[in-house]
């Protein structure tokens, strides 16, 4: 995200500003409104397990489609063209492997969090502790991703070009998070979520609709136009792109070809890891609720990355180019830019107080995750033996929540206007290697044990780590994090394509080199709760 | 309960279902991916106006998408739930 671009903000910030302020406003009242009963753990954590499908397949979308897969994708579509498209397939298709995999099973099987699940026919302790592991480190990324993010965002929409302006507006973003997460707990995250998905997608949609009558309707104009206007651009290195074809992006050599497979296949197979995704399935009564909150989930993701793809085209053939990439946030002012031109400073207002919400809602989602891994897995399960009360669970996941909220102010703060788009990738490279093939396993393979899911999120988890710390995203490249040094030896800035593989395969070599037969009589247990969700489903009638 | 034949057949019938399904769409969608990033001219071979062979294999990834969405959905509601139900209740039942 570029800060520095010279251009001044179009729109007019108080606008924007005050229908954020409105935003706000009606969601802290529904928060405290849903806030009524959150004592019990049940009731913080999963919102008393009392969302429909629909409901709870709308606050996915909402926890799932962050700013940077609204202002980043569309932004890449105006600018690089096909490559923009691409990215946004992995992250639809990789709903399926939530639908079809993972989400019926997980819900009958677990009741708070990922390491639930793991846990269930494994050695407790030391696999709850690999899972919160993971789970933290994933939410911590995508957290720190979502907030140095934020600062680009102030810089384009509110006009705000200082750093301490900035710091400012990091820091009430991570309070308001903090007080929706303390008051609302799950069900009030989760409504925000909702409120925010709906919006979100009305507003994409609306646009999608007035692009299309600019064109007649006609899908191929809109294409045509804008292939123009990037041939006639002057900004260097964009007019020779072909935007109607892959390549603009990705295309330059072999290792930028490869880094490309290498990241979709972590956002094909990140989804279904991501813990914040996988809680939400808690959120729902039975099995087949989850199925649909699923549905829901991809027809909405679909539908709206199809809206994507038409404004995508449609900044690049009525803004340009040239006028996005001049502008403060540089790619991810082709939105904002294209709402301006398509209904004045009102659209621009709507358009830029749902880019907002969208990092409030999602980092929301993130804090209440990560918090409920920290209390139900780590201080629970792992330090005091499961000996402790609900509420008091429910006491130090507020506490976390808290410390989280404080340290992601300050990361985030830190972090402004460094390049930390890497983190993003980062957070489903993380999530597709340290906690898919655990999942995948302990739902399927009945022979998987407690050594195999140690080495497979261990692995999976150290081995991203160390690639991307000696990747081109850290040092050594231009847009590095750190450019002025180089230690990097792994050339791909996405390590999925090797610690994906490696987290699977040690996931085997691990259970097969260990005698541990695992505890029958739980593994029969899980099989038949997996499936059927005895156990799962009575527990709740009551 | 694990042995019994009516959990069996569902197992059975899951599986059957998921796993073709699941590995056709990852190796359609690592098909897409692969022509994305090194088929660039066949990708971009025109069908019609301004749309190419690309965009239509691209939204091709959205249909199918769709798709199994809507066959998994019938075939869980009308394969898996009832059988699903029918061991819960027996087993529920009995305990109590």
């Amino acid at each position: 995200m570029t800060l520095y671009a010279a251009d001044s903000t179009v729109g007019n910030p108080a606008a924007n500003i005050g229908i954020f302020a409105l935003f706000v406003v009606i969601t802290m009242i529904v928060v405290i409104r849903a806030s009524k009963k959150n004592a019990t753990a049940d009731e913080f954590f999963t919102g008393g397990r009392s969302f429909s499908g629909p409901q709870n397949g709308i606050a996915i979308a909402g926890d799932y489609l962050s700013a940077a897969s609204f202002l980043g994708i569309a932004g890449a579509i105006a600018v690089y063209g096909y490559d923009g498209f691409l990215y946004s397939i992995g992250f639809l298709v990789a709903w399926l492997v939530a639908l079809l995999l993972v989400a019926e099973l997980l819900r009958n099987t677990g009741r708070f969090t990922m390491a639930d699940v793991l846990s269930f026919r494994l050695k407790q302790r030391p696999v709850r502790v690999a899972a919160a592991t993971s789970t933290l480190t994933v939410s911590l990324f995508y957290l720190l991703a979502q907030m140095a993010g934020a600062g680009g965002l102030v810089a384009l929409l509110l006009d705000i070009k200082s750093k301490s302006g900035q710091s400012v507006v990091i820091a009430v973003v991570g309070v308001l998070m903090i007080v929706y997460v303390l008051v609302g707990g799950m069900k009030g995250t989760t409504w925000v979520q909702i409120i925010k998905a709906v919006l979100l997608i009305l507003g994409a949609g609306l646009m999608t609709v007035m692009v299309l009558a600019k064109f007649g309707l006609n899908f191929s104009e809109i294409l045509g136009s804008a292939q123009s206007m990037i041939s006639s651009a002057t900004t260097e290195g964009v007019a020779k792109r072909d935007v109607l074809a892959p390549g603009a992006q990705y295309g330059g050599s072999l290792t930028s070809q490869i880094n490309f497979i290498s990241l979709a296949l972590a956002l094909v197979l990140g989804t279904a890891g991501l813990p914040h995704v996988l809680m939400r399935f808690y959120t729902v009564p039975t099995a087949k609720e989850a199925r649909r909150s699923v549905v829901w989930a991809i027809v909405l993701i679909g539908a709206f990355y199809l809206f994507t793809l038409v404004l995508g085209y449609g900044a690049a053939a009525l803004v340009g180019p040239d006028k996005i990439l001049a502008a403060a946030g540089g790619v991810n002012s082709a939105a904002p830019l294209l709402a301006f031109e398509l209904g004045g400073v009102v659209l621009l207002g709507v358009i830029s107080a749902v880019a907002f919400a969208t990092i409030l809602a999602v980092v929301a989602g993130l804090t209440i995750t990560a918090s409920a891994s920290f209390a139900h897995d780590i201080y629970a399960s792992v330090l005091k033996n499961d000996k402790v009360t609900e509420a008091e669970q429910v006491k130090v996941s507020r506490i976390t929540a808290v410390v989280l909220g404080v340290l992601a102010i300050g990361l985030g703060i830190l972090a402004n206007g460094q390049n930390v788009a890497f983190l993003v990738a980062l957070a489903f490279a993380v999530a597709a290697a340290a906690n898919l093939p655990t999942i995948i396993y302990s739902l399927y393979w009945t022979r998987f044990n407690t050594r195999g899911a140690l080495w497979s999120m261990y692995g999976g988890l150290i081995s991203t780590l160390i690639l991307i710390i000696f990747s081109p995203a850290v040092s050594g490249a231009k847009t590095a994090m750190i450019p002025s040094v180089d230690f990097a030896f792994f050339p791909l800035a996405n390590p999925g394509i090797v610690s994906i593989p490696l987290a699977f395969i040690l996931g085997i070599v691990g259970t097969l080199s260990s005698s541990d037969p695992g505890n029958l009589e739980k593994n029969a247990e899980m099989e038949v709760r997996s499936l059927t969700g005895i156990g799962a489903e009575k527990a709740i009638a009551h | 309960m694990q042995a019994r034949p009516e959990f069996v057949e569902l197992k059975r019938r899951l599986r059957r279902f998921v796993f073709p399904m699941t590995a056709f769409f990852l190796i359609w969608y690592a098909t897409y991916v692969v022509l994305g990033a090194f088929a660039h001219d066949f990708m971009a071979t025109p069908v019609f106006g301004n749309v190419n062979v690309g965009l239509l294999i691209g939204l091709g990834q959205f249909f199918t998408t769709f798709a199994i969405t809507g066959i998994y959905v019938r075939f869980a509601n009308r394969e898996l739930d009832p059988r699903a139900a029918a061991i819960r209740e027996e087993l529920e039942g009995r305990v109590k």
